[in-house]
């Protein structure tokens, strides 16, 4: 089954957020890996599929669009004012709900005090 | 009832469980799997009239519901992946074994997937009591006092989540064993304690619901006679339920455990647990449910109140408290320190969970600090803990026990 993982914290990242690189690119230049590096190789030595996945700019990029008949209506910022915001997300395919627990909870924003929230992708 | 009723209500009761249990892991579907299960034991009231009942009834219950399955599925499904949905149903092997040969039991999948806790703790305990113990969604909605449309959707909602969440139908792999072992012990006890101690209504004991879950661990224990907490959660029950005709007076009134006829205490209950109990805590891998037993168990081998070993019970408590951080835990310790060591000793721990605060609003916590000043002689603020309980209380006796209370040192 492929699995949305929703990575939601209360903390921004640090540092304005790096552009998102494809998952199987090496080391950074500067030699240091990104915090979700071990994630991604754990996993997939584990079977689980990592489909697409990236880390977002802070929620102050954010930009919500609603309709109203012929409307565009633009508001800044997040859809929901809460707390928690989405920090990223993985689109990861494997077994069962078990299997995506598991590859949520090891994920790094899970073990920071962050949520992650799983859901089943619909399949036709 | 007719001969022919009375074997398809003792096969419903005995057989149940494993025919949806079967049909689930067979078709992946647990509506048809009910539903299918639904129409075999309808079957088998007219054709074991007619044909006799059969040798093994749960065998004949399963294939019946499986070649009502396979109808179903063949008339409503034509695609090339659905057809052959239908040809794996049919193999021969798919049959679960009736022997004893190690193989899991589709049951204990069922409890596990029931018990997933991916899904509501209402959903679980709803989801139990329909699927592995046959209850229909109105004696559910009834137990739980909620409307039937409630509880047909709060169980519609637990099987579509599994169905679309992708919940595994399956015993737990070893690394998850335990903790979800937990989980169903969890649901299990709960459902015991909803019957045994009812959170809400007139009615304080509800024996349909303490008889389902004492069922449901003797079949737990069964599936997994390896795990001693298992044994201790049916220890347990067996060791409450044995005082129930006891913990009740003519008037529906609760009886305190010391003041309770012992004499109408069950003991072949009582016996069984211990024995039960023993033989659990002898794997050495003693958990909170065998030292909730070992604490019943207390109670149960003291023929008077005064009996009681309760320097053994503030220990036992003691060890939880250790297991199971838990101010419940510590008020009970509290409880059995008064008893062991007079009510002052016993005052001075209540006095300190109440300081903890995680306590504020639980009626036992103010009862028993009530209890605990009446016997110091301490009568008004006795009055003044028992009023505050009062308000607590959830059930109409234990109203009416606080309010005898409260006029006995108000006098």
């Amino acid at each position: 089954m492929r699995y949305l993982l929703l990575m939601c914290g209360q903390v921004e990242a640090p540092e304005p957020a790096v552009v998102p690189e494809p998952r199987h690119a090496s080391a950074s230049s500067d030699g240091e890996e990104p915090c979700w590096m071990p994630w991604t190789r754990e996993m997939e030595a584990r079977g689980v599929i990592l489909h697409d996945g990236a880390q977002l700019q802070p929620v102050a990029t954010a930009t919500t669009v609603r309709t109203s008949g012929d409307d565009i209506l633009v508001a800044d910022g997040p859809f929901a004012e809460t707390k928690e915001v989405i920090l990223g997300y993985d689109v990861i395919e494997c077994a069962d709900l078990d299997e995506a627990i598991f590859a949520a909870s090891r994920h790094p924003v899970a073990r920071d005090g962050g949520v992650v929230e799983i859901r089943p992708i619909l399949a036709y | 009832m007719t001969d022919i009723q009375a074997a398809v209500a003792d096969a419903f009761r005995q057989e149940w469980g494993r025919v949806v249990a079967t049909l689930i892991r067979m078709t992946g579907d647990w509506d048809l799997a009910e539903e299918c299960a639904q129409e075999a034991f309808a079957t088998a009231l007219t054709r074991w009239g007619s044909d006799g009942v059969p040798d093994r009834p749960g065998a004949w219950l399963t294939t019946t519901a499986r070649n009502r399955a396979l109808d179903r599925l063949r008339r409503s499904k034509t695609e090339a992946a659905k057809l052959q949905e239908v040809a794996a149903l049919s193999g021969p092997d798919e049959l679960p074994d009736y022997g004893d040969s190690g193989v899991t039991d589709d049951r204990l999948r069922l409890m596990f997937t029931c018990c997933h806790p991916a899904l509501t703790l209402e959903g679980r305990v709803a989801l139990t009591l329909r699927t592995l113990a046959g209850l229909t969604t109105a004696e559910i909605a009834k137990a739980f006092l909620v409307p039937e449309a409630t509880m047909a959707k709060r169980l519609t909602r637990a099987k579509h989540k599994i169905r679309d969440a992708g919940i595994p139908y399956r015993v737990p792999p070893a690394h998850l064993l335990p903790e979800r072992t937990g989980g169903v012990l969890a649901v299990l006890y709960l459902l015991f304690n909803e019957g045994y101690a009812a959170s809400a209504g007139d009615d304080l004991l509800r024996p349909d619901l303490t008889g389902e879950a004492i069922r449901l661990a003797r079949l737990l224990t069964r599936l997994m006679p390896d795990e001693p907490e298992a044994a201790g959660l049916l220890a347990l029950m067996l060791l409450q339920d044995a005082r129930k005709a006891a913990r009740l007076d003519d008037d529906g009134d609760l009886v305190s455990l010391e003041d309770q006829d012992r004499s109408r205490w069950d003991s072949a209950e009582i016996a069984e647990g211990i024995t039960l109990l023993a033989a659990a805590l002898r794997r050495q891998r003693a958990g909170p449910y065998q030292l909730q037993a070992a604490i019943a168990a207390c109670h149960g081998e003291a023929a008077t109140a005064a009996d009681t070993d309760w320097q053994q019970i503030a220990l036992l408590y003691g060890e939880l408290r250790r297991i199971v951080p838990s101010a419940v835990v510590e008020l009970n310790r509290a409880v059995a320190v008064a008893m062991a060591d007079g009510p002052a000793a016993g005052l001075t721990l209540v006095d300190n969970v109440a300081a903890g605060g995680e306590l504020a609003g639980y009626y036992l916590l103010s009862a028993t600090r009530a209890d605990l000043l009446r016997r110091l002689d301490r009568r008004q603020e006795a009055a003044d803990s028992y009023r505050t309980a009062l308000v607590l209380a959830a059930t109409e006796p234990e109203r009416r026990y606080l309010s005898r209370r409260l006029a006995e040192v108000s006098s």
